[in-house]
């Protein structure tokens, strides 16, 4: 049976949840951003939401054979089920505004949105594409950091996509950055700083270090707002913070403006 | 599962002989040859009965041993007339990363490495060898300097991460990382990375990537430290013999995994046993890879360290 009422998790409210989906999944009375899965970003952003999946055959493997409470292999398996994606990223290909883009949106409900090898291929891939094709790129970050079950190898991930952006440099094409809640740890410090422009919704938690290592390092409270999208547009670490209901619009002026492409 | 003994408990015998040499060396007149030789068989003894046990944990010990040769004890034997350089241009200067030029093997080459105190007025000075922004910009841009120049750059790896600070994050931590990853990629000049200690995560990579990685026999590189494996994974400190051994941190497994390129062997008993030999095995290793590297032409090594790194990852395609 579907659950009818929810409770916002930020202003503690109980509303209807059919009326917060219908909201963009952002509760009407606060403005908190919910999580979405990648699908749902892709379905949001492409234009009348249709795209075209690519490198969907790629799928992760065990290679330091990790095993925490449970074996890396299983939970791999567990949360392909749960989830119905191969790992943390979706790419797509479509068109906004009648421009045609990739976008890779990553999945926090896979494993965090953490980033092993399969993450850091699939992006490199989608960056090499854009490369190779000549399209603007999107890259949608939703992730708690490097996996640590594929350890060093995911470590490497981060250069192996930022190598990827600076190849895209060189030819001039748009690579947008859009960061969301909540992205932390080697995925902020790889692609999701490296945009051409970088943009957040409302209220994300971004940062390097993740807040309870800080407080614990320096044994302080940290200040209210830390690490969030409108602390990091303040620090000049952000060109836009946007709220969902105006993404895809922004996101299409910027497009144009890149591609120097008036749409009129 | 019985708590396994620290490393600094097991080496005691080899420090006891180590002592002994120290102590044969002080007067130069009088040096007792036989006796030092002696004593290193025994050191050596000793090491070969310790070192097939060791697990990783313990060898996370030993690349954090207090005695271990840091980044400018390196700089001190490698280079003459080594100048440190100061300063990112935008807000600071960062001493937990020391960067400059040095001559090596008659050359100019730029140097980068992290420096850990050894005092603890140092450490705290050296911010325990954590860099924060600063750091990292600072070191991008004496490389840009060294591109510009065309010396080749030999960066020292051994922290136990990126800063985890609140100013960190306000400069832009993330990005002064994700940054040097980017630009790294792009010189045209030769850029050696080895790892003399720990390499910890996001804070060693941003000065950690280049054409070629070698890694002293008892270093270790990972994603995440072995305590904050445990945290996070087990939610328990003692488990972090556990994180260790799933992380596959160690010289060694870099090297079965294809990412490190070349293990520099060290002494008996480790690097902090005897820092002159250390040295030697560093710099011979240094020399024949700069010497390598150096021979391509910088369009075959751009392309060259991307397909290091583009080729790092698991997977299966059906
Ligand atoms: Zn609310």
């Amino acid at each position: 049976m579907r659950k009818m009422w929810t409770r916002c998790n930020n202003c503690r409210r109980i509303q209807y949840k059919q009326d917060i989906i219908d909201n963009l999944s952002v509760c009407p009375a606060c403005n908190f951003h919910f999580r979405l899965s990648s699908r749902v970003r892709l379905n949001m952003l492409f234009d009348e939401g249709k795209y075209e999946l690519y490198d969907e055959n790629i799928k992760p493997l065990d290679p330091l054979m990790f095993e925490d409470s449970k074996k890396y292999s299983d939970r791999l398996v567990q949360y392909m089920e749960k989830t119905s994606l191969s790992d943390a990223v979706l790419n797509a290909v479509g068109t906004m505004g009648n421009v045609k883009v990739l976008i890779s949106a990553m999945d926090f409900a896979f494993m965090g949105g953490s980033m092993g090898s399969v993450v850091g291929e699939k992006i490199t891939r989608a960056l090499e594409r854009a490369f190779k094709e000549r399209l603007p790129i999107l890259i949608i970050s939703c992730s708690g950091g490097a996996r640590m079950q594929e350890g060093v190898i995911s470590l490497m991930q981060l250069m192996k996509t930022s190598a990827a952006i600076a190849r895209l440099e060189e030819i001039g094409i748009p690579y947008i950055s859009i960061i969301t809640n909540p992205t932390t740890g080697g995925t902020t410090a790889s692609y999701a700083m490296l945009g051409d422009i970088n943009i957040a919704e409302p209220n994300a938690l971004i940062g390097f270090a993740g807040p309870r290592v800080i407080e614990q390092t320096i044994k302080e409270k940290l200040p209210k707002g830390f690490q969030r999208s409108e602390f990091l547009l303040e620090h000049g670490m952000l060109d836009a913070v946007v709220e969902r209901k105006d993404l895809r619009d922004y996101l299409i002026r910027s497009l144009h403006l890149f591609l120097n492409r008036s749409r009129t | 599962m019985t708590q396994q003994k620290n490393f600094y408990q097991l080496e005691k015998n080899i420090l006891k002989y180590k002592e002994k040499i120290d102590k044969l060396r002080e007067n130069e007149e009088t040096i007792d040859y036989k006796e030092i030789e002696r004593l290193k068989g025994q050191i050596s003894e000793e090491w070969n009965r310790i070192q097939p046990n060791l697990t990783p944990l313990q060898y996370v010990q030993i690349a954090r041993h207090p005695q271990r040769p840091y980044t400018l004890d390196y700089l001190n034997y490698l280079t003459d007339d080594f100048l440190e350089f100061h300063g990112d241009r935008r807000a600071g200067d960062d001493p937990a990363l020391v960067t400059g030029f040095g001559f090596y093997r008659g050359r100019s080459v730029a140097f980068i490495g992290h420096q850990k105190g050894r005092t603890t007025s140092q450490r705290i000075a050296r911010n325990f060898g954590q860099p924060n922004p600063e750091g990292y910009r600072k070191a991008l841009r004496i490389m840009k300097l060294a591109d510009k120049f065309g010396f080749p750059i030999v960066t020292l790896i051994d922290t136990p991460g990126a800063y985890p600070g609140i100013q960190a994050e306000e400069r832009g931590q993330a990005e002064a990382i994700a940054n040097n990853l980017k630009e790294i990629s792009k010189l045209k000049i030769p850029v050696i990375n080895v790892v003399i200690g720990e390499g910890g995560s996001g804070g060693a990579l941003a000065v950690g990537v280049g054409d070629v990685l070698l890694m002293l026999e008892n270093s270790f590189y990972s994603v995440i430290s072995p305590e904050g494996c445990a945290a996070i994974l087990w939610k328990d400190q003692a488990a972090v013999e556990k994180a260790a051994n799933n992380l596959k941190f160690l010289a060694k497994d870099l090297l079965k995994l294809g990412i490190a390129d070349k293990i520099i062997p060290e002494p008996p008993g480790a690097a902090h046993v005897d820092w002159e030999l250390t040295f030697k095995n560093v710099d011979k290793q240094l020399h024949q890879t700069l010497k390598t590297v150096e021979a391509q032409s910088p369009g075959k090594r751009l392309q060259a360290r991307y397909d290091k790194y583009r080729k790092i990852g698991f997977f299966t395609e059906t």
